[in-house]
């Protein structure tokens, strides 16, 4: 209680008090205004963007009719699917070796796993692209693989940043959570599998969600990195998108980004309400104990 | 008594046992890191070494890169003319991005942080959806406001505040880049500010510090954690920025990010290419070290 007293006296006064305010609300305006702006053009009659005309769903019918946006959007799917399978196990993995366990190496291997995160996009893509030329005949020995398809190539980039993702959110999950359940379960002679199975992943179960959502978000989303490793007759629909609005406005792009964001941000708000639900349960843990 | 106890005093019953079963643990943790260890070896740290020693290669007449001749050629270029002017231009702007978003997110995080639990948590959320929604996109959406009858340039334009045509200009690459980026600053900013304890605040007032020199002396101080994390994670997508300078700066502005992506798509200069990839980087590992130096912990 006496926290938030204090709290309150941090505020500003008088005139400052609400200088605060209306900073905060614009920032707000800033953020969101540009969105709403595209969205209503997006349902704008004419093919002039600028020029409101009448209300209409032309554009959106456009973008169904659409055949290549539509395959890219199949495309874009497939490397989600299988990029985001891949990383959830393995960034999984990862997140449970380094929360649960103590091995020697450990260390280097938490400082790899956080650098796809702060890397620039365009190193990454240029790493993907030189890698990919250079080593591509000793992959494709390998039965089953063929980097000059593009859809493989996506899905091991797209694998090779969101690991890392994965690999964060379920850390943060199991740090929260305490051990003495698992000890509990083993104590109670369950074998390590048993123990995991019934103890461990229901209990990170949200986070693995969570990171599993924040994997589609960033499949979906990237551009730069897909741009590189994709080839012709493999290009995911960010790129697809990317490609159309360098040349211009049109009110078919409006449409396209609309439906894009839409998804993102459901996606988001998905992810969100899981770590919600993580957040809340955590909560319980600790006011029991 | 805690486990701990028991613990060590089986430990000192039968040392030869426990170290074997802190063995066999240790090596169970390993197998289950093992997949993304070899996956992240194989797509991210091999490639991150071939970068480097193509930045060592040789270019032929043809543009191909070749492994052989290790050299500095591509390093010496670095100090060219138009490489130094590109690789000025995309550092004020990123500086320049950087204070902007400062400036931005601190007011909001602050008073974000000074909210009642609810209010705090949808405001939260509000910051959120932006900086996981589609970037690309986001960016457009400025491309549409900037456009010569866009709303942006007719509001401008319409209060008198001089010409509104910004698009394909710094100033568009900027504005984009504070835009897409601002969430990052706010998020890490509102983490530092929403641990500090109020009471120091309260105690500094009781003395009779100023609203402002309690903010100087107290608040600002224990905010400057989240200060460097959110100016880093604005500084160096910023500084290799491809997408917004794309979309927002049309073909003049060359910036570090497209000047890299030029050098592998249309000037076939692989070394020179990934030499720059490698001051980016560079400039990463700097700002990490920084971050690491100044007390920040986990990103």
């Amino acid at each position: 209680m006496s926290k938030g007293a204090a709290r309150s006296t941090a505020e500003p006064q008088g005139a400052s008090r609400w200088l605060l305010r209306s900073h905060s609300l614009l920032v707000y305006a800033f953020f969101y205004a540009p969105i709403v702006v595209l969205a209503v053009y997006s349902f704008n009659e004419s093919p002039i963007v600028g020029q409101w005309t009448g209300f209409s769903l032309d554009w959106y019918q456009a973008f169904l009719d659409n055949d290549n946006i539509q395959e890219s959007i199949w495309i874009s799917v497939k490397i989600c699917i299988f990029s985001t399978l891949i990383s959830v196990v393995l960034g999984t993995l990862a997140a449970l070796s380094i929360e649960r366990f103590r091995w020697w190496g450990q260390k280097a291997f938490d400082a790899v796993l956080y650098l796809p995160i702060i890397i620039p996009d365009v190193t990454m893509a240029v790493m993907m692209l030189v890698f990919f030329s250079e080593t591509a005949e000793w992959f494709n020995m390998i039965p089953g693989v063929d980097l000059s398809d593009g859809l493989e190539r996506l899905v091991f980039s797209h694998v090779a940043f969101n690991i890392s993702f994965v690999s964060v959110v379920v850390r943060a999950r199991l740090a929260n959570l305490d051990a003495s359940m698992e000890e509990a379960a083993a104590d109670l002679y369950a074998n390590r599998w048993q123990a995991f199975r019934r103890v461990t992943l229901p209990q990170i179960m949200p986070g693995v969600l969570g990171g599993a959502l924040l994997a589609i978000t960033l499949s979906l989303d990237d551009v730069v990195v897909s741009s590189f490793v994709s080839a012709v007759g493999s290009t995911p629909v960010s790129v697809y998108v990317f490609g159309m609005l360098r040349k211009g406005v049109s009110p078919l792009i409006n449409a396209v980004s609309v439906v894009m964001l839409s998804a993102s941000m459901l996606l988001v708000m998905a992810s969100l309400v899981f770590e919600r639900a993580s957040g809340s349960q955590k909560k319980k843990v600790k006011d029991n104990g | 008594m805690s486990p701990t106890d028991t613990a060590a005093t089986d430990t000192a019953m039968t040392p030869g046992l426990e170290h074997q079963a802190e063995r066999a643990r240790s090596r169970q943790g390993f197998l289950l890191g093992l997949p993304a260890i070899v996956y992240l070896v194989v797509f991210f740290v091999i490639p991150l070494g071939i970068v480097i020693a193509y930045s060592f290669a040789t270019r032929t007449r043809s543009g191909r890169t070749e492994m052989t001749g290790w050299n500095l050629d591509a390093y010496h270029r670095l100090t060219e003319d138009i490489v130094r002017t590109v690789a000025w231009r995309s550092l004020w702007i990123a500086v320049l991005t950087t204070v902007l978003c400062l400036l931005l997110a601190y007011p909001l995080a602050f008073f974000i942080s000074t909210r009642r639990p609810a209010i705090r948590n949808a405001m939260l959320v509000a910051v959120m959806i932006p900086f996981w929604s589609n970037f690309l996109i986001r960016t457009y959406a400025w491309r549409v406001l900037l456009d010569s009858d866009g709303l942006f340039t007719r509001i401008v334009e319409g209060a008198g505040l001089g010409d509104g045509r910004i698009l394909f200009t710094n100033k568009a690459i900027i504005l984009g880049l504070v835009y897409g980026y601002l969430p990052f600053m706010v998020l890490p900013l509102y983490a530092a500010i929403e641990r500090i304890d109020w009471n120091l605040v309260e105690g500094a007032r009781d003395l009779y510090a100023s609203g402002w020199q309690a903010f100087r002396r107290v608040v600002w101080p224990l905010s400057r954690p989240g200060v460097v994390a959110g100016s880093i994670l604005v500084f160096v997508p910023s500084f290799g920025a491809y997408v917004t300078p794309a979309i927002l700066g049309g073909n003049k502005q060359g910036l570090m990010g497209s000047y890299i992506v030029d050098q592998f798509m249309d000037a076939r200069n692989g070394p020179l290419g990934a030499s720059l990839s490698v001051v980016v980087l560079g400039v990463m590992l700097i700002c990490t070290l920084v971050y690491f130096r100044t007390g920040g912990r986990n990103l």
